[in-house]
């Protein structure tokens, strides 16, 4: 466990040193493109893949300078190659992995995350309509019906 | 009652995978391209005009090892790279990434040379492509060209004990086929 | 000198911690007075060397005392002032601290207002108080004491991270931990009546108060930090689903839920053990919370640096505390918990079914911020869960929620009927649904799905909510019942923080451009000149400045200085935005590089409504808190028995 996490706080000076070494530069780029769909496209993909140098930021908010080669990597891709955004993406996920993603896509690994929320609030309801339904057979006591005639009649 | 015991139950399981994640890195990216054939690239060497292609090493492991005169933990493992060219017949190709050949080669002079050739990837073009994020990185392929593992971060004593020496002699004696 | 009485007033706060702890448990059981009424003068105790130490730990930030490690890791003598007393809880060991006296702050408070419960509870709810003060003064004191002296003294200090050199989180970390840790007196009250094993009524109306309370704070405290994170990082983002963002999301939403549910018991003696459940599970996520930001297993820019020793504190403080009070929980909250008749047309079913909603976005918001952990730690995959996750999903649950927000307030306890809730409701409808298609229509550039969407749901909060409070309240306008119109000011402060999110993230326009001095580009109705660059020296950076005017048809409107800054102990160049702030839009302009020569790339945004969020969120405080001016009904005797609580 020691050497685990020696190892760790290597790997993290590492990380951390690469990254603020090569800072120096703003990552406000003018890249030039040629239909407004290519823009939208590197805005979306810019904001969807990860620096993988940072801690935890986007490709768009990262002055790093790895999140400034891949954002040319994108440009490029779009612009001068003119690939679309899948195939961006798949670049990305055949060298990165599926870290880089944002996004999780929709695979066996992340189908309970995709479908959690549906779940949670399936059973939730589920639970409550159980409730509702006990609740219609309790019968008010005298005391309670006084009361909410009491309310109603405000 | 019953019931009731469903809150403990759940976060039961949430603290043994928090416990879990006490021992994990939440930073480190496992290389995808382990298994893969290792990206091609044609780069300048540092030490003449010629351009060097991985595609010349097939036939024999070798090792890929990214490497900058800026980055502060090449300097730990480096040492330990000479003393493993020294001491085994192994093929170690040193990619200098962002870089300028005047550093680079300041740098090599002053820790000494393992590498067999060195390639300059001043834009870091080939980095992406072998899925660099950060330096030092070190990629072991086998006979075919197959990446068969990636260090990230620096080498060390350990690792080179126990994970690195190992593997290359199951990739000499073709022990590894690919799947 | 002052370290050393800083670092004991700590160990005499333990002590007195201790004490508030155990004896007046010890007096409860054994029936005797004057060792429960202990708890008081305890909880003054604990907090008047909390505060000393505190005090202490300041005042060596004031006086540039580098002898302090702490000290020296988080400030320099050339900070300005403000900047020297925020760096006090800038980083783990001293927000740890002001997490402990805010802590003991809100013990003394119980204590001094709980007048109106019996003793017996006050005097648990304190010691159950008393055992999590112990924990954090144990944590600081055996992993993160700020009081740790250098043996060899340096000049000067390394300084705050210039990030933190801002007077907005300067502010924001205090006011988020009031919410935090308040949620510490809800917990302490579950705790207290599990083991009384009864749950009045009128204990559900005092629990409720300091729930609205601490929940006011960190709903402000929140707001802060996204406001500030707007203007300080340059990118105009205000959200971005970090886990550390997330951490303070998850006991905000259930402490939503916490205070819906109050009302049920409190109004109609009824779930008590649901409520008790989400007071424990309030505050259980503020543990969470801490666990998650200074343990080191998520990354995040907002993650305090750590070491594991104190992750396994941590971990082990949260399976103490949250594990004790689940098991108790488990085991005895069958005994307090009461059922009361209700069809399924009534308040009652809206006010569980927006604890539903709440807890279901909770869980949500929960399972994607530790999904990558999951996986990981089974060895099945590392990936990431980021924005667009988190936004595709959480919408479709804000939908049905806002929905029963308006169908909560005209709707009657126990049993109501569709016919009538029709009658009251229908003209709010059709007054959202013109709303929802003609703003759009009328007034914004595009016709957009979503922005109909949004629109639709905060017009039927904030329509329904003025129904409510202009009909229904029985006293008319001219002597306000304060207690609905608090509560339709919160709800109406939702809709216009949805109103904001809901235009900001479809009509934002946002551009990066190269620019010579004298260039304009043209943004909607606004033209925005680039005049130059200038360098400045200020305090303890240097600055290059950029000057933009901004015209609208040819008159000046305004004028813009955003600025990068090089901070004397960085390498890193801080964006501060030049920022023209109204209420229906925020022009933003941040300074990129030097292109060449002379020209400069530039980032212009048009924010349209963005203040609406920070807006909506004071309006939700200030609403909670008016709700607890009550007025006392004098003019109806008759009426004593019958509880009469409207929201």
């Amino acid at each position: 466990m020691k050497i685990h996490y020696l190892l760790r706080s290597i790997l993290f000076s590492f990380l951390a040193f690469t990254a603020l070494m090569h800072t120096a530069n703003a990552s406000i780029e003018t890249y030039p493109f040629e239909t407004a769909q290519q823009e939208k496209d590197y805005n979306v993909l810019i904001d969807e893949l990860r620096c993988l140098v940072c801690q935890n930021q986007n490709l768009a908010d990262s002055n790093a300078e790895l999140a400034q080669d891949l954002r040319k990597q994108v440009h490029t891709m779009l612009v001068t190659e003119k690939k679309d955004k899948d195939s961006v993406v798949k670049f990305m996920v055949e060298r990165y992995g599926d870290f880089v993603l944002y996004n999780p896509p929709v695979k066996s690994q992340t189908l309970l995350l995709w479908a959690g929320p549906f779940i949670f609030l399936l059973l939730g309801i589920w639970f409550l309509m159980r409730i509702v339904k006990q609740s219609n057979s309790i019968q008010p006591t005298k005391n309670e019906n006084a009361e909410h005639s009491a309310s109603k009649s405000e | 009652m019953n019931k009731q015991m469903i809150p403990l139950a759940i976060f039961s399981a949430l603290v043994i995978f928090l416990a879990i994640g006490l021992t994990l890195d939440p930073k480190e990216v496992p290389s995808p391209l382990i298994g893969k054939p290792a990206a091609n690239f044609k780069l300048q060497k540092l030490y003449s005009d010629e351009a060097f292609s991985p595609n010349e090493l097939r036939g024999e492991p070798w090792i890929l090892n990214i490497w900058a005169s800026w980055c502060v933990s090449c300097r730990q493992e480096h040492t330990l790279l000479v003393d493993l060219a020294k001491e085994h017949p192994v093929t170690i190709v040193g990619l200098n990434y962002k870089d300028t050949p005047s550093e680079a080669k300041a740098w090599l002079q002053e820790l000494g040379n393992p590498y067999q050739v060195t390639v300059q990837d001043p834009n870091g073009q080939a980095g992406i492509d072998w899925g660099v994020y950060g330096v030092p990185e070190t990629f072991v392929m086998d006979r075919e060209g197959i990446i068969r593992y990636k260090f990230t971060g620096p080498l060390t004593k350990k690792r080179i004990k126990e994970t690195l020496l190992p593997l290359l002699s199951e990739l000499k004696d073709n022990k590894i086929q690919v799947k | 000198m002052i370290p050393e009485i800083g670092h004991f007033s700590l160990i005499l706060g333990l002590a007195f911690a201790f004490v508030l702890a155990t004896v007046p448990l010890f007096g409860n059981r054994h029936k005797h007075t004057a060792l429960m009424q202990l708890a008081v003068p305890a909880a003054v105790g604990q907090f008047v060397f909390l505060a000393i130490s505190f005090g202490c730990l300041l005042y060596s930030f004031t006086v540039d005392d580098f002898s302090v490690k702490y000290v020296a890791d988080n400030s320099n003598t050339q900070l300005p002032m403000i900047f020297k007393v925020s760096a006090t809880w800038g980083a783990h060991e001293g927000s740890l601290l002001l997490w402990a006296w805010i802590l003991t702050g809100w013990a003394l408070a119980v204590s001094l207002f709980s007048k109106t419960l019996p003793l017996s509870l006050q005097s648990k709810m304190l010691s159950v108080l008393g055992m999590v003060t112990i924990g954090f003064i144990l944590f600081i004191l055996l992993t993160s004491n700020p009081f740790e002296r250098l043996l060899e003294i340096p000049q000067e200090g390394r300084s705050l991270n210039p990030l933190l050199q801002d007077i907005g989180l300067a502010i924001h970390p205090p006011v988020l931990y009031m919410g935090y840790v308040g949620m510490a007196v809800t917990f302490a009250f579950a705790i207290a009546v599990l083991i009384e094993g009864k749950f009045e009524m009128a204990w559900a109306r005092w629990a409720k108060t300091w729930a609205i309370v601490a929940w006011a704070f960190l709903t402000l405290g929140i707001s802060l930090g996204s406001w500030w994170a707007y203007y300080e990082l340059g990118w105009g983002g205000w959200w971005f689903w970090d886990p550390v963002e997330n951490a303070s999301l998850l006991p905000w939403i259930i402490a939503t839920a916490l205070i819906h549910s109050l009302s049920i018991t409190a109004s109609r003696g009824s779930f008590q053990s649901w409520t008790l459940l989400l007071a424990i599970l309030a505050f259980s996520l503020s543990l969470l919370g801490v666990f998650l930001v200074r343990s080191g297993v998520i990354t995040s820019v907002h993650a305090f640096a750590t070491d594991p020793t104190r992750g396994i504190y941590i971990l082990v403080f949260l399976v103490v505390v949250v594990g004790a009070s689940l098991s108790l929980y488990a085991s005895h909250a069958h005994k307090v918990t009461q059922r009361k008749a209700f069809s399924l047309v009534s308040k009652d079913t809206l006010l569980l079914l927006n604890n539903v909603i709440l807890v279901t976005m909770m869980a949500t918001v929960l399972l994607g911020t530790l999904y990558p952990l999951i996986l990981d730690a089974l060895g099945v995959a590392k990936l990431s869960v980021g924005a667009p996750y988190f936004n595709s999903v959480m919408l479709p649950l804000t939908v049905p929620l806002a929905l029963l927000m308006g169908l909560g307030f005209v709707t009657h306890w126990r049993e109501d009927s569709s016919k009538r809730l029709l009658n009251r409701l229908w003209l709010p409808a059709v007054a959202s649904l013109l709303v929802a298609f003609l703003v759009p229509l009328l007034l914004l550039p595009d016709v957009s799905g979503l922005a109909i969407l949004g629109l639709l749901m905060s017009s039927w909060i904030a329509f329904t909510a003025l129904i409510w409070l202009l009909k229904e309240n029985s006293t008319g306008l001219v002597k306000p019942n304060m207690q609905k119109f608090g509560s339709a000011l919160a709800h109406i402060g939702f809709a216009v923080t949805l109103t904001g999110i809901t235009i900001t993230s479809i009509y934002s326009i946002e551009k990066d451009v190269r620019l010579e001095p004298g260039q304009s580009y043209q943004i909607n109705e606004y033209q925005f000149k680039f005049i130059g660059v200038q360098q400045k020296q200020v305090d303890n950076y240097l600055a290059s400045e950029g000057h933009i005017k901004v015209f609208v048809d040819d008159k000046l409107l305004t004028e813009l200085y955003p600025q990068k800054r090089t901070y004397m102990s960085q390498v890193m160049p801080m964006t501060e935005a030049g920022i023209d702030a109204e209420l229906s839009r925020d022009l933003f302009v941040a300074l990129g590089e030097k292109l060449d020569e002379t020209a400069w790339s530039v980032r212009i945004q048009y924010k349209p409504f963005i203040r609406w969020i920070w807006l909506g969120s004071i309006l939700m405080a200030v609403g909670g808190v008016l709700t607890l001016f009550q007025r006392r009904r004098k003019d109806k005797p008759e009426n004593v028995n019958v509880t009469e609580v409207n929201a």
